[in-house]
């Protein structure tokens, strides 16, 4: 079955969604990410949404219940390189992301995924 | 309103709902809609088409350029034989939802368009028009 590559980069795991997400493959995602948070023991999660040329309600949604589950797995999850068009749709439809933590791209992301976890200065993967 | 060329997308699949957005992309950029416009339009199209399929299992869509006096617009058309939505208003309103979702996608899609009507018989099924104008 068709599946979005999950990369571990020591206590964090990155993901980039390159590919216009049909539904299924998107819950196929949340399960898999709430999966490997508990396997490898995760302390945070990177998602690159920089090519998505839309989010609608059920990415958006999809994006607020990894945010949820990785938070009740002891997890931070940032959401790194919206589009600024992506955004300003989303929130005229309805949906302002509220509970899920933002970066404008993977760089300031992984910065606060440090910093959310208090050992910004830790050498990467420690 | 004037009708232009126009085109038909099939919607019986979670599939068939990423074709759905993809036809409307490219109708969008042909017809040289800003981006956000774009990206508005394509949104709208994709909640409306999970309508078509969760609710009204399953249904088409209908792509035309349209024109009135002044301006170009891109129209859709979204037609299910599902069982209908016996209280449109309430549809509409932020929040409602039958099945699992937000309750965004009908009155969150009206917000992306400009022209934006719904007829549907108890049921029969439900028809979604939008217009977008440029």
């Amino acid at each position: 079955m068709e599946r979005i590559p999950i990369l571990r980069m020591g206590q964090f795991l990155l993901v980039t969604i390159q590919v216009d997400m049909h539904d299924r493959l998107a819950l196929q995602l949340q399960d898999d990410l709430t999966e490997k948070i508990s396997e490898w023991s995760s302390r945070g999660v990177l998602i690159d949404i920089s090519t998505l040329e839309i989010v609608d309600s059920f990415i958006g949604r999809m994006l607020a219940n990894i945010a949820a589950m990785a938070r009740v797995l002891d997890a931070e999850t940032v959401v790194v390189g919206m589009q600024p068009a992506v955004a300003i749709t989303l929130v005229e439809l309805g949906m302002s992301l509220a509970g899920v933590r933002t970066a404008l791209n993977v760089e300031t992301g992984m910065e606060l995924l440090y910093e959310l976890r208090g050992d910004f200065h830790s050498e990467m993967g420690g | 309103m004037k009708s232009g060329k126009q085109e038909t997308v099939p919607i019986a699949t979670s599939s068939d709902v990423v074709m759905a957005r993809q036809k409307v992309r490219q109708w969008a950029t042909e017809m040289k809609f800003t981006l956000v416009d774009q990206t508005k339009l394509v949104t709208a199209a994709s909640e409306l088409a999970r309508n078509a399929l969760e609710h009204g299992k399953g249904g088409h869509m209908v792509i035309e350029q349209v024109e009135n006096s002044v301006k170009n617009g891109l129209k859709l058309v979204f037609e299910d034989q599902g069982p209908g939505i016996p209280d449109i208003e309430a549809a509409l309103r932020d929040g409602f939802t039958t099945g699992g979702g937000m309750g965004l996608g009908l009155g969150g899609s009206k917000r992306l368009v400009n022209d934006f009507h719904v007829e549907s018989q108890p049921g029969k099924g439900t028809r979604v028009t939008v217009v977008r104008w440029k």
